[in-house]
């Protein structure tokens, strides 16, 4: 990549006024760095994940909403988590987890157990008690 | 308190920290040769392991070697620490502001307030320095940051002890002995050879036939997996290539400047003809890029152009074999 190549397009990084560094050759193929705004082709893939991640939360919402699952499913979805590693911030075995994703079971558990999803999502058990929907 | 830290921009976040920690211990040694003596030009393709619902793919070895190998080769002497308890964390730390030791930490991205939110994801490899702490924040020199920052208490415990893969568990390093005079020559040898190795080893899912093994399977996933999730796919291989952290091209200009450098240090003229190929290849990594999100752009429903893809992905791995061959003559 030559250094009047570096792409210098909008993106996720320039709306926050961030640059990175890359490393590119100067007119006489040495190398330097120069800062870069973004890149288009990153952008698209970049939103292409998060679109990804969105459905899954809209899918997360509407599944709740039926009481087909807990609100735990719903907020794993929405701080991006996966079972491994919600599992992980709880302290709790992965089957474990998925049962809680179970409205009829999420229903009985206890306030300390709540309490350890609640700290995982940074919410308050109240907010993970009484879903709302948005 | 505050240490005398000098905060340097750099490209990826762990050449950068040790770059940076080296740099303050009074050893001036760039990015580009940090990463080429780690041997951190790597490719693996961990088909068990799903980041984001996708099949993992890296183009940098596991986290903290390009800083082991570094060390090793160079006879440094680096400390390692993680903590089972929060409160000893925070207390070796402060420990080690107080002796005016700015520290590395390893931590997770998700809760790093001052990321763009895109940027969040529960990824925990990343890596930054503490140089010193106030009443309520601590000040951070994050590498791939024009400009230091600051964490508030609550924030870096948080980080320090994200959860998930490769959980940090509170991990900090800093550098305890640095030789005066250190073999260069020895080192960036030693370095060059190990990625060699690495790029041509004899496992399917390793460097150049890692590299040739996602090739064929990009052909398969839109059958297989459907175009949507392909599309998912590729998407995150061309994250993994080009996000913030690998310079550009997964790694590959920075190896190439890394040449460069090495060239005029070993005075290896072939270095320097390698470099300028390193550099093409990198292009070509970016020309793939750029095929890749026009497919999950225009969500192009042809099977053909993941042929296209796939061949294109290959013409790469039969190019750094050839690449890699020579390299391995030209310092033998």
């Amino acid at each position: 990549m030559k250094k009047d190549e570096v792409p210098q397009d909008k993106g996720n990084l320039s709306n926050k006024n961030m640059k990175e560094l890359v490393y590119a050759t100067d007119e006489k193929g040495n190398y330097t760095t120069a800062l870069s705004t973004g890149w288009e082709p990153k952008t698209i893939a970049l939103s292409n994940s998060i679109e990804e991640i969105s459905e899954r939360i809209a899918i997360a919402k509407a599944q709740v909403e039926n009481n087909e699952v807990s609100p735990i499913c719903y907020y794993m979805e929405f701080c991006r988590m996966d079972i491994g590693v919600l599992s992980s911030y709880v302290g709790m075995w992965q089957w474990r987890v998925k049962r809680h994703f179970k409205p009829r079971v999420f229903a009985r558990l206890s306030d300390s157990i709540l309490e350890k999803y609640a700290e995982s999502f940074n919410i308050t058990i109240e907010e993970l008690k009484n879903f709302k929907t948005n | 308190m505050e240490t005398n830290f000098a905060h340097h921009q750099s490209a990826h976040c762990e050449n950068g920290v040790a770059s940076n920690l080296l740099k303050h211990n009074g050893l001036n040694i760039s990015e580009p040769m940090v990463f080429g003596i780690g041997s951190g030009l790597f490719f693996v393709y961990l088909p068990f392991l799903k980041v984001n619902y996708a099949p993992a793919i890296s183009y940098r070895p596991m986290p903290g070697s390009i800083f082991n190998k570094l060390a090793k080769r160079l006879g440094l002497k680096i400390k390692r620490q993680k903590f089972s308890s929060e409160a000893n964390a925070i207390k070796a730390l402060d420990e080690n502001l107080k002796n005016n030791i700015p520290s590395g930490l390893q931590v997770g991205v998700y809760n790093l307030t001052y990321f763009p939110d895109e940027y969040r994801f529960h990824f925990n490899a990343h890596n930054l320095v503490v140089y010193g702490k106030t009443e309520t924040d601590y000040l951070i020199s994050d590498p791939v940051m024009e400009n230091v920052t600051t964490l508030t208490h609550a924030e870096l415990n948080k980080v320090r002890f994200a959860k998930g893969a490769f959980a940090p568990r509170g991990q900090m390093y800093y550098p305890i002995q640095v030789p005066a005079n250190v073999d260069l020559k020895g080192a960036i040898i030693k370095g060059i050879k190990n990625t060699c190795r690495d790029m041509l080893a004899p496992m399917p899912i390793i460097g150049v036939r890692g590299i040739r093994y996602v090739a064929k399977l990009i052909k398969k996933w839109p059958v297989k997996e459907g175009t949507k999730k392909a599309n998912h796919y590729l998407a995150q291989i061309v994250r993994m290539q080009e996000e913030i952290g690998t310079g550009g091209g997964g790694f590959r200009f920075i190896y190439a400047a890394f040449l460069q450098e090495a060239a005029v240090i070993l005075e290896n003229d072939e270095l320097q003809k390698l470099s300028l190929e390193m550099t093409t290849i990198g292009d070509l990594w970016r020309d793939f890029a750029v095929e890749a999100s026009r497919v999950y752009k225009n969500r192009s429903t042809k099977v053909d152009v993941y042929n296209t893809l796939s061949d294109d992905l290959l013409v790469i791995a039969d190019r750094e074999e050839v690449f890699f061959k020579k390299l391995k003559k030209a310092i033998s």
